[in-house]
């Protein structure tokens, strides 16, 4: 079996490299506009995913809801803004009181989601707390565009285009530049709230053994509302940052952009963070490289083929610790 | 107790069943499909809009056939699957005749059912080729012209006008989009001379659009040719202007009309479109859009007028015809010549409207201009 898996690895894998290394050498700028490209993708996809990964990890739940939290700090973003912009104050202090308020309403959302519709279900099956997760996603759309319409709405970026970077702008822009950067610093701030802090050791205490986390003292319930939190605020976050980049919004933006955070999070083995980045950053490039090379029609397609190939090789995923299934 | 109540239902359902036809014979009801909901909506609202005003003048002057009009709204979100859903909901509920719908890929899948229904149906806003050069649907009209009439005039302005060699054409991978973009491509190769250097398909609402822009520019097109609405349209252009890619971008009557400005805002400029032909200098054309403004408090979207011409459209056939009897319908609506908002319109032989065409607009300083 394993004989076969590498010969399979290497007849896949083989033609494939020796056409990316003649493609790479033909046109290596257009090698790296795709893969800055993919990168950003990558990028947000993977703040996303960190929210799904993080409470899967903790509660087992996947929270189809959370597409929903990235749309809607993408609006409030949109609301500060406007309004701010209509007071004629300063673009810089405008971003910050976006991502602010966009942060901060994100992450009221989803503690509040959390609270309604997963806590009452915390002991219930599995599968009451997913349908649960299902109807807050769409009641959370849907209310998105009755309270405020359902047409898409034009977001000026809040990003401006500087001065300095115009001789690489056609390579990659100021604000996908920023998505990048703002997201390795995001990861970082996570990674060592997760390592080094008390809250970050009882989330990982909590996600190793909920009983026994809270035999030795810790409140497991503030554990989760912890970690729904910090998935919305990277969420959010990654919300303002899309919407700058494509200038616009509508209450649906978090359904795809859900979707594929999902697949990037089981990609990388979902429950776990390294893994979500991973996952991201690997479907991100992917259909970038894919789009670029061959044809944008099957780009959806290709993704869910990498997503199949890969569990079909490791079921929990790239970087998933190998469980047995209880059934 | 039980039996009671089942006879009690059994009677109820009698008696509903009786009322549809019994309110029927006091009005003519007019079913009206189309987007009402969702991203496309404005493309629905505003054809709805121009039926409603066209049934509230009617009534005004005693209806059709002396009898008043009734509307009967549904919605099919763009999807024909939800279409053929709401077209038997529309026909069950009594309607008579139908204006819709707006999206092409709707409206092929809801006049299955109108068809057999018996009933004349008329799109305001639906310009996918099939509909009527196919022979498929006896039934159908419509008061906007169709896609092949707008992609020789496409083709021809971009080769003759704008002199370009070499053209990107990407579609969101829709019925309306797709069908104009291959429609396109084969009037390119009749016209000669152009090379089409990319030929693609986006998903809609996707997360981003950077590697096809990539593509885009990596082919040097001198123009990007667009089929498919306003919202995709918007954020592929920004990100072209956003990527320093220098082309032409090119759409057709789904970027028309003040949502794509709006959406798209500074990157906008310079974006050519195809359209309807400006017809804002008739006289009813202005009636209508002061009485859109004074009902609405806003003024008419893209398909307003059309849908006001449908309404026309279909009173005038019935009033020739005497009665609502498809057959004498149908025939009414080859001979009619109406006065409708743009301008006087008649049908051809296949139910393609004449004597309302598309121009080439161009956005300037933040509004659709008209340039050929």
């Amino acid at each position: 079996m394993r004989l076969f898996n590498i010969i399979l690895g290497v007849a896949v894998v083989g033609p494939l490299g020796f056409f990316g290394i003649k493609e790479i050498i033909a046109d290596p700028v257009y090698f790296l506009e795709l893969f800055l490209g993919g990168l950003t993708r990558g990028s947000i996809y993977a703040l996303i995913a960190l929210g799904y990964t993080m409470v899967y990890g903790i509660i087992q739940l996947i929270n189809f809801a959370h597409g929903e939290i990235y749309m809607i700090g993408a609006m409030t973003a949109l609301i500060v803004a406007s309004v701010l912009g209509l007071w004629g104050w300063n673009s810089a202090v405008i971003v910050i009181l976006a991502i602010v308020f966009a942060i901060v309403y994100s992450c009221a959302y989803g503690f509040t989601v959390e609270k309604i519709a997963y806590k009452p279900l915390r002991t219930a099956p599995r599968l009451s707390a997913l349908i649960s997760a299902i109807g807050m996603s769409l009641f959370l759309q849907n209310y998105v565009m009755l309270a405020q319409t359902p047409e898409f709405m034009p977001f000026e970026s809040l990003i401006p285009d500087f001065q300095f970077w115009e001789p690489f702008a056609h390579i990659i822009t100021a604000v996908e530049m920023t998505i990048i950067v703002t997201t390795v610093i995001t990861m970082i701030l996570l990674g060592m709230l997760i390592k080094f802090t008390k809250i970050g050791k009882a989330m990982r205490a909590t996600a190793q053994d909920k009983i026994m986390a809270s035999l030795v003292g810790i409140n497991v319930n503030r554990v989760i509302s912890t970690t729904f939190v910090v998935g919305s605020a990277t969420a959010a976050i990654g919300g303002v940052l899309i919407a700058c980049h494509v200038g616009q919004v509508n209450f649906f933006i978090g359904f795809l952009a859900g979707l594929k955070a999902f697949i990037a999070a089981v990609l990388g083995g979902i429950g776990s963070i390294p893994g979500a980045v991973l996952g991201s950053l690997v479907l991100g490039i992917s259909e970038s490289m894919f789009t670029g090379y061959f044809w944008s029609e099957y780009e959806d397609v290709f993704a869910f083929t990498i997503l199949v190939i890969i569990l079909i090789f490791r079921p929990s995923g790239i970087l998933g610790k190998d469980e047995i299934s209880k059934v | 107790m039980k039996s009671f109540f089942k006879t009690l239902a059994l009677a109820l359902l009698i008696l509903v069943s009786f009322c549809a036809p019994g309110f029927a014979a006091d009005t003519i009801k007019i079913g009206c499909g189309g987007v009402i909901s969702g991203d496309l909506a404005p493309y629905g609202i505003s054809a709805l809009r121009g039926a409603e005003l066209a049934i509230e003048d009617l009534n005004a002057k005693g209806g059709i056939l002396g009898k008043k009009i009734e509307l009967l709204v549904g919605d099919d979100v763009c999807k024909p699957e939800v279409a053929v859903n709401m077209a038997t909901k529309l026909v069950s509920d009594g309607a008579q005749m139908i204006v819709g719908h707006v999206c092409s890929g709707a409206t092929i899948a809801a006049n299955k059912i109108y068809k057999d229904a018996g009933l004349i149906v008329i799109s305001s806003a639906s310009t996918n080729d099939d509909l009527t050069l196919k022979g498929e649907h006896p039934n159908f009209f419509r008061t906007i012209s169709y896609d092949g009439a707008q992609a020789d005039l496409m083709t021809s302005f971009v080769k003759n006008n704008l002199k370009v060699k070499t053209v990107a054409m990407i579609h969101d991978k829709g019925d309306y989009g797709k069908g104009q973009m291959e429609l396109a491509r084969q009037y390119f190769e009749k016209l000669g001379g152009i090379e089409v250097v990319l030929f693609e398909g986006i998903t809609t609402g996707a997360v981003d659009y950077s590697a096809i822009v990539q593509k885009i520019k990596r082919t040097k097109a001198e123009l990007t040719m667009f089929g498919g609405y306003h919202s995709d349209a918007s954020k592929v252009v920004g990100l072209l202007k956003k990527k320093r890619v220098k082309t032409i971008f090119f759409g057709a009557d789904g970027i028309i009309g003040d949502n794509f400005v709006n959406l798209a805002g500074k990157y906008s400029d310079g974006v050519y479109a195809t359209g309807p032909n400006d017809t804002s200098s008739n006289p009813l054309y202005q009636e209508i859009s002061a009485k859109h403004q004074k009902k609405y408090g806003e003024d008419p979207g893209t398909f307003t007028h059309n849908g006001y011409a449908c309404v026309q459209a279909l009173a005038a056939a019935a009033e020739k015809a005497g009665s609502l009897d498809y057959d004498k319908m149908r025939a009414a609506m080859f001979e009619i010549k109406i006065d409708s908002p743009l301008g006087p319109i008649g049908f051809d032989k296949n139910g393609d409207v004449i004597g309302a065409g598309f121009s080439v607009y161009q956005v300037q300083n933040g509004k659709y201009t008209q340039v050929n």
